[in-house]
């Protein structure tokens, strides 16, 4: 038998599978697709301090084998995450990932003491949106204000506390050491690609913001890379994510460092894309006969 | 649980030059369809998301949708030949809701085709605007079930010589009407928006935008609405793609 658990931040995961936080709202849509109970957990929909409109339309284009998002992270406001969304969450038999983003480091702290008197199991912090104007991206590309934001956000969060890391930055390993000295218990990366989209008829870019996030396959190898330099890095456990489309791309994940993996994208296409990734994942176990899936993370033997 | 559905194509048309009138198996999906509502399409490798498209009618095991060959979606939509499968997901969005005695349906150009079902259920009078007399299609099968069938076109080329908004505002002059039913461009919706709320005539819009998931989860298909807070950017395929005129602003 295949065995798939695996511990996160001391937390047991029944599979290495999650999702990526926006692109699954809070669960209620593909729960009607597949049950959340198949997943090892999932990454809720980005909260902010207060209650946010997001961008105006289209946030949406698309590109080679990927999209570009300008959502903007459109979202209720962590107060009612906490009270009337995260209770409904925490009936179904799966850890969900609490997703906060910041325009000041107090807004963050006040945040992880919401989420840490709530039922979800880890609260990931959003320091990379590209698509909003103040916080975010803007905290997560220097390596000073991610230690300062992970320290002082560490004395309010009684949760585990991870941080997702921006690939639009110089060197990620930097970063990524910034936020473990900070405290961090693990990190996620990566999220979206800074790009843009012209329609070379109105000489106008697609998106109303005009620059979005790039996801989908286009990003895995700039993904794989950046998760494979940043476990050599750091100590701390890696979610791995970036145009995951397959079992055998979770799996590239975790050879690469990655103990657990993020779905995203790749659901707009397929909804149950989980149930054919576990499928995958239990017959490369079964060809490589590797007992427990934690046993293949960080096994990337390079040339 | 809702699932992906492989259908096989049944009858493929080529209506006018670029226009494709598709037909697929599916009794599932055919069953459930809801006036309005749409099916979110894998149009094959060469692109990545899937593509919204309106059903057209849906009866008898057979799902029925039309579409324009506009991108790279739709054109490699078009591609499918007769008795190749087509991945689909659907119905999905809020459709039309069916009320009033009198009821007015009126689309432009690609937007006629969500209005075709409708049209066989409610019997209404029906104004179809068009750019140009090469690109009307579908006016004998809405003269087969509607009271009344107006076409227009834009460069007067054929039937009513004008926007179908202005035909069917000299219409209300003289007539009851107690629903107006839209879907068109967004000239048009915003025209119908204005003559409906003026004459106090309840009015429900279908609306388009770029999607992702199709199901409610990506919030990438927002359209403005007159609520506040985060109520304010409504999911296009979720909340709608049918909303009643007052909801929304049409702004962005």
């Amino acid at each position: 038998m295949t065995d798939m658990n695996i511990d996160y931040c001391g937390i047991e995961f029944k599979n290495p599978i999650v999702t990526a936080s926006g692109t699954f709202g809070f669960g209620t849509e593909y729960g009607e697709y597949v049950s959340l109970d198949e997943y090892g957990g999932f990454g809720a929909k980005g909260l902010t301090r207060q209650p946010r409109e997001g961008n105006k339309a289209p946030r949406i284009a698309e590109t080679p084998s990927g999209i570009l998002n300008s959502v903007g992270l459109q979202n209720p406001g962590v107060e009612i995450f906490a009270e009337y969304i995260m209770p409904e969450l925490a009936k179904y038999d799966t850890h969900v990932i609490a997703n906060m983003s910041g325009n000041t480091i107090k807004e963050y702290c006040e945040m992880a003491e919401i989420l840490s008197g709530t039922d979800a199991a880890i609260i990931e912090m959003n320091i990379s949106c590209p698509n909003v104007k103040h916080g975010g991206l803007a905290f997560g590309t220097d390596p000073a204000t991610v230690l300062e934001l992970t320290t002082e956000v560490k004395k309010h969060c009684t949760k585990p506390l991870v941080v997702k890391l921006s690939p639009n930055v110089t060197s990620i390993t930097d970063i990524a050491k910034a936020a473990e000295l900070g405290g961090a218990d693990g990190l996620s990366l990566i999220n979206t690609l800074l790009g843009m989209k012209i329609d070379i008829n109105t000489r106008r870019p697609i998106l109303a913001n005009n620059t979005g996030g790039l996801s989908g396959p286009a990003v895995r190898p700039v993904a794989v890379r950046m998760v494979h330099q940043v476990y050599n890095a750091v100590k701390i456990p890696l979610i791995g994510m970036g145009g995951v489309m397959s079992g055998s791309d979770v799996i590239e994940f975790m050879i690469a460092g990655a103990r657990l993996v993020a779905l995203g994208t790749g659901m707009f296409v397929k909804p149950d894309l989980i149930l054919d990734v576990k499928k995958e994942i239990a017959e490369y176990m079964d060809r490589f006969g590797v007992k427990n899936i934690s046993e293949i993370v960080g096994t990337l033997r390079l040339n | 649980m809702k699932k992906t559905e492989q259908c096989t194509l049944v009858k493929k048309t080529e209506l006018v030059p670029g226009i494709f009138d598709f037909t697929i198996e599916s009794e599932t999906i055919a069953d459930e369809t809801q006036c309005g509502q749409f099916l979110h399409i894998d149009c094959g490798a060469s692109t990545f998301l899937r593509r919204p498209i309106s059903i057209c009618d849906a009866e008898n095991g057979l799902v029925r949708f039309i579409f324009q060959v506009k991108g790279e979606g739709t054109k490699s939509l078009a591609n499918y030949e007769v008795g190749d499968k087509i991945n689909v997901m659907g119905p999905l969005g809020h459709g039309f809701d069916i009320k009033g005695e009198n009821p007015v349906l009126i689309g432009g150009g690609i937007g006629v085709f969500p209005l075709y079902k409708l049209a066989k259920q409610v019997n209404g009078d029906v104004f179809l605007g068009f750019r140009d007399k090469s690109l009307v299609v579908l006016e004998d099968e809405f003269k087969e079930c509607s009271k009344s069938v107006t076409v227009g076109t834009d460069n007067g080329t054929y039937g009513y010589n004008g926007y179908a908004a202005s035909a069917m505002e000299k219409y209300l002059d003289s007539n009851q009407c107690d629903m107006i039913y839209c879907c068109g461009p967004k000239p048009m919706l915003k025209a119908v928006k204005q003559i409906a709320e003026s004459r106090n005539i309840p009015c429900q819009l279908s609306l388009e935008q770029r999607m992702g998931c199709g199901i409610g989860a990506c919030l990438v298909c927002t359209c403005e609405t007159i609520y506040s807070g985060t109520n304010k950017h409504m999911r296009v395929c979720k909340n709608g793609p049918v909303f009643n005129s007052t909801e929304v602003t049409l702004n962005d």
